[in-house]
């Protein structure tokens, strides 16, 4: 029982952070019909950013995230402004290609700046202790991911389904052509969204440290996590991301836990078949429903 | 009004010979070349070679077959993989070797193609990346044949047909690799201008269009992906005989992507593309590389955004474009 | 098989999409050679009917038989090898390829040869020599070389029909040819139409009206799904009912 309320808490907590960067993907995703493979580029830069602040120049912790939310937000705005745009009418490949390429860019910057080696995790000392909760003592850093991801998960969606923005953005998920012949400006909605969703990620990328760990190829090799989580739950759909994150969060947890000798094998398995099974995600959009 | 016939004469033309054919001698010719003058380079060319063999597989794949993936280093490292093992457990004859990771790579694309293909798209391109996944995930965790992490080492390789040692300078692997390349670039080059070339081709561009002329869409996208990863799963087997280790790394996402990335950068759907993009990428790496590491990164991933921003057609597709400039124009259309 | 019994017949066709009912119990017989044109206001479910007899949709009930054997289950390619063969209202032609291409795959694949994949030359340039025949059978043969995509929009229109006729079908559903072409030019399309082969059984859906009653034998009108009526040209433009829901329309 302990161990099962254990693999739910650091499951929760994991998909917490998969969900806070994903959900960016997977809105731009849903709506401009880009394969960014580059999102994860941009939650290793706010990670880089605010690990930085913090030991180089001794940044509190939430003003150090908050920051790095902030440079990953206008980062992501000039890219979008610069070489996302013309990408809107290619084909995948292009698509595929361009964004692999940005990751590159950033790989190889991000080593040039601070170095090769893995980051240290910036835990400040106030979430770095044993908090009892009743069946067992529980890391506060785990719970803080919760607290943060839950209430995060709040805002987006009072953005999503209660404010005109977000009005105005759900019809355009689900009929972009309509969308435009109504004379949105889908454009500027374009940048809006994708600043809010690369400033998501790099503040996931920085709270998230201490479970996704800083290095320099972290931008590819999580960035199967990240689509998985978009796939999984319907490009596009944010109840689905929140859905999926959790889920592969406790999944692979409990896959590890249980089953060491498999790793993440159980995991790609089941994210093989389901899509097999509804090729556009557990919770699609109603433009691909 | 004489209504149509259906019975159009049935003289065929025949192939004319055209002096620019010749040009297809060219890279062979500089393969065969650099043999003897490129002494301590050998490693590097055989390297190169490889990763061009592997360009091209993905290039009948995405290129002419328009399957969007993201898990081609799923078949190269099967048949990595497979060479490797069955070198050292059943029989380390080269050619043999060669054989069974081709069908072994072969099989895995038909199988997993079957699975997959009915989807497009965002999809595809997630099963593409999830079957790598799954590969690389079995190949970590199933230490007692992979080696795991470590690698998979003592790879012992007899010499091919008896004759030719793999000798230190890998002047051996050189001609071997060449050779192997040289026979599947022939059957790439055939497939793609036969019928079935050009009905993959029709699928790429329209495949509500070949459904409708009766186009069985599914099944000729599976038999393509099969003959790509065949292809691909040699490529692999030749890394595994040559430079006798099998790493995790490849069946890594890096993979999958690098060699996309050799092939946009030379250019799709000309199979010469692959041969540029390959070269270019690996001599980037191995110079830049020397600097540091990650200054290759860097240049291979600007000039993607540059390429993909400006030049659809990649490397190929400038050298097109400045042949038809000197050439006068007009002539564009003419690639078949 | 009698040479009198129908190419094509259609019995009891019926779809759903949900509570719409949009193609209700249609019985329909194609003679060969037959010239049937298909008319029906808009929303008649013509392109439903269309998409059900060359399988793009799946009908929920009803048979359709093209020479004495049951293809309802079958899938479009197959129905493409029984003969059954369409055009496309909006154009779905190989845009990158040349006009002459577009028509050799289809050679290749009615051929067999499509499964090729080592054996390019002579049998490529016979599908290619082929296509060249029917494009200029169509009066396009000089723009065999051009890409789809730099070809003005009439010639596509030909080409299309090129394509359809280079599988020798049995039956070749025509739909809308004449879309978006300049009433003007309509007649080239005409001619065309006139000139496919007489044992070719045809079904030409079309709005341009000038188009179907010169070109057809006898008219089907389609109203909500079903058939209203089948007759000759002349007593369909005499029926009341056809003019109180199709062409009064028009006069008004």
């Amino acid at each position: 029982m302990t161990q099962f309320l254990t693999i739910l808490l650091d499951g929760t907590s994991y998909g917490m952070v998969l969900f806070i960067i994903s959900v960016g993907l997977t809105v731009t995703m849903g709506l401009m019909r880009v394969v960014n493979l580059a999102h994860g580029a941009f939650a290793m830069i706010g990670g880089y950013i605010a690990t930085v602040l913090v030991l180089k120049l001794g940044v509190p912790f939430l003003l150090a995230t908050v920051l790095a939310a902030i440079a990953a937000g206008i980062l992501g705005g000039l890219a979008e402004i610069t070489v996302y745009r013309p990408l809107y009418r290619k084909g995948e490949l292009p698509q595929v290609l361009l964004t692999i390429g940005l990751c590159f860019v950033a790989i190889a910057a991000l080593t040039f700046f601070v170095g090769p080696t893995p980051l240290p995790a910036i835990v400040p000392a106030w979430l770095d202790q044993m908090v009892d909760i009743g069946f067992r003592l529980y890391p506060a850093y785990r719970l803080f991911l919760i607290v943060v991801g839950g209430l995060l998960a709040f805002i987006v969606w009072l953005i999503i389904e209660r404010s005109l923005f977000g009005a105005r953005l759900r019809a355009a998920v689900d009929d972009p052509q309509m969308a435009r012949s109504v004379g949105m400006d889908v454009s500027r909605m374009f940048t809006i969204t994708f600043v809010g969703g690369c400033a998501l990620a790099g503040f996931g990328g920085a709270v998230g440290a201490g479970v996704l760990p800083l290095e320099p190829f972290y931008a590819l090799r999580y960035l199967v996590y990240f689509l998985i989580v978009v796939a999984v739950g319907g490009m596009g759909s944010f109840r689905g991301s929140l859905v999926a994150a959790l889920a592969i969060g406790i999944i692979d947890t409990a896959g590890r836990y249980t089953v060491p000798q498999f790793g993440g094998f159980l995991l790609y398995l089941l994210v093989f078949a389901l899509l097999l099974w509804r090729p556009n995600g557990l919770l699609p959009p109603k433009s691909v429903a | 009004m004489t209504p149509i016939t259906q019975n159009p004469p049935a003289a065929v033309p025949a192939q004319s010979f055209r002096p620019s054919m010749l040009w297809h001698a060219l890279p062979w010719a500089l393969a065969i070349g650099i043999y003897f003058i490129a002494d301590g380079y050998h490693g590097l060319g055989t390297n190169i070679m490889i990763w061009i063999l592997f360009a091209v597989s993905l290039d009948l794949a995405l290129g002419y077959g328009g399957i969007i993936t993201l898990g081609h280093a799923a078949f190269f490292g099967a048949g990595a993989y497979c060479a490797g093992i069955f070198a050292i457990h059943v029989n380390n004859d080269p050619l043999l070797g060669l054989l069974v990771a081709t069908l072994f790579a072969g099989l895995l694309g038909f199988i997993t193609g079957m699975l997959i293909l009915h989807t497009r798209g965002e999809t595809l391109l997630m099963l593409t990346l999830a079957i790598a996944a799954l590969l690389y995930e079995a190949a970590n965790h199933a230490r007692w044949l992979t080696g795991g992490d470590d690698g998979l080492s003592g790879i012992r390789v007899a010499p091919v047909l008896g004759l030719f040692r793999f000798d230190l300078w890998g002047k051996t692997a050189y001609l071997y690799t060449l050779s192997v390349l040289f026979v599947w670039f022939v059957i790439a080059f055939f497939v793609v201008r036969s019928p079935f070339g050009r009905s993959l081709d029709g699928i790429r561009q329209n495949a509500k269009r070949m459904r409708a002329i009766g186009t069985p869409v599914w099944w000729r996208l599976v038999a393509m992906y099969a003959l790509s990863a065949a292809m691909a799963g040699t490529a692999g087997a030749l890394m595994a005989q040559t430079t006798r280790i099998v790493g995790l790394s490849s069946l890594e996402l890096l993979t999958s992507g690098v060699v996309a990335v050799m092939l946009v950068l030379g250019g799709e759907r000309r199979l010469y593309g692959a041969f540029i993009g390959a070269t270019i990428y690996v001599i980037v790496q191995d110079l830049a590389g020397a600097i540091s590491p990650f200054i290759w990164m860097f240049v291979i991933g600007f000039l993607l955004i540059v390429i993909v921003l400006f030049f659809e057609g990649g490397l190929m597709g400038i050298i097109d474009d400045v042949v038809n400039r000197l050439k006068g124009r007009g002539r564009k259309d003419q690639r078949s | 098989m009698s040479e009198a019994d129908p190419i094509l017949k259609v019995r009891g066709l019926c779809k759903n999409f949900g509570a719409l009912a949009v193609t209700q119990q249609v019985d329909l017989d194609l003679a060969r050679g037959a010239r049937i044109g298909l008319i029906g206001p808009n929303g008649a479910g013509k392109t439903t009917l269309v998409n059900l007899l060359t399988g793009m949709l799946s009908s929920d009930a009803g048979t359709i038989v093209v020479d004495g054997q049951n293809l309802e289950q079958a899938k479009p390619e197959t129905r493409v090898r029984h003969g059954l063969v369409r055009t496309h209202q909006i154009n779905t032609l190989l845009m990158e390829s040349n006009a002459r291409d577009n028509v050799a795959v289809a050679v290749a694949e009615r051929e067999n040869y499509a499964w090729r994949m080592l054996r390019f030359g002579r049998q490529w340039r016979a599908c290619q020599a082929e296509a060249q025949h029917y494009l200029e059978e169509m009066g396009i043969g000089h723009v065999g070389d051009r890409r789809v995509s730099q070809m003005p929009y009439g010639e596509q229109r030909l080409l299309e029909i090129a394509i359809g006729l280079s599988l020798k079908p049995r039956i070749l559903l025509l739909d809308e040819p004449a879309a978006g072409i300049p009433s003007t030019e309509a007649h080239v399309i005409h001619d065309a139409l006139e000139r496919l082969p007489r044992d070719i059984a045809i079904l030409l859906i079309e709005h341009d009206m000038d188009l179907v009653f010169k070109f057809a034998k006898e008219i089907v009108v389609l109203v909500m799904g079903r058939v209203l009526t089948r007759d000759v040209p002349a007593n369909i433009s005499a029926n009341a009912e056809v003019r109180s829901v199709y062409l009064g329309r028009s006069a008004v």
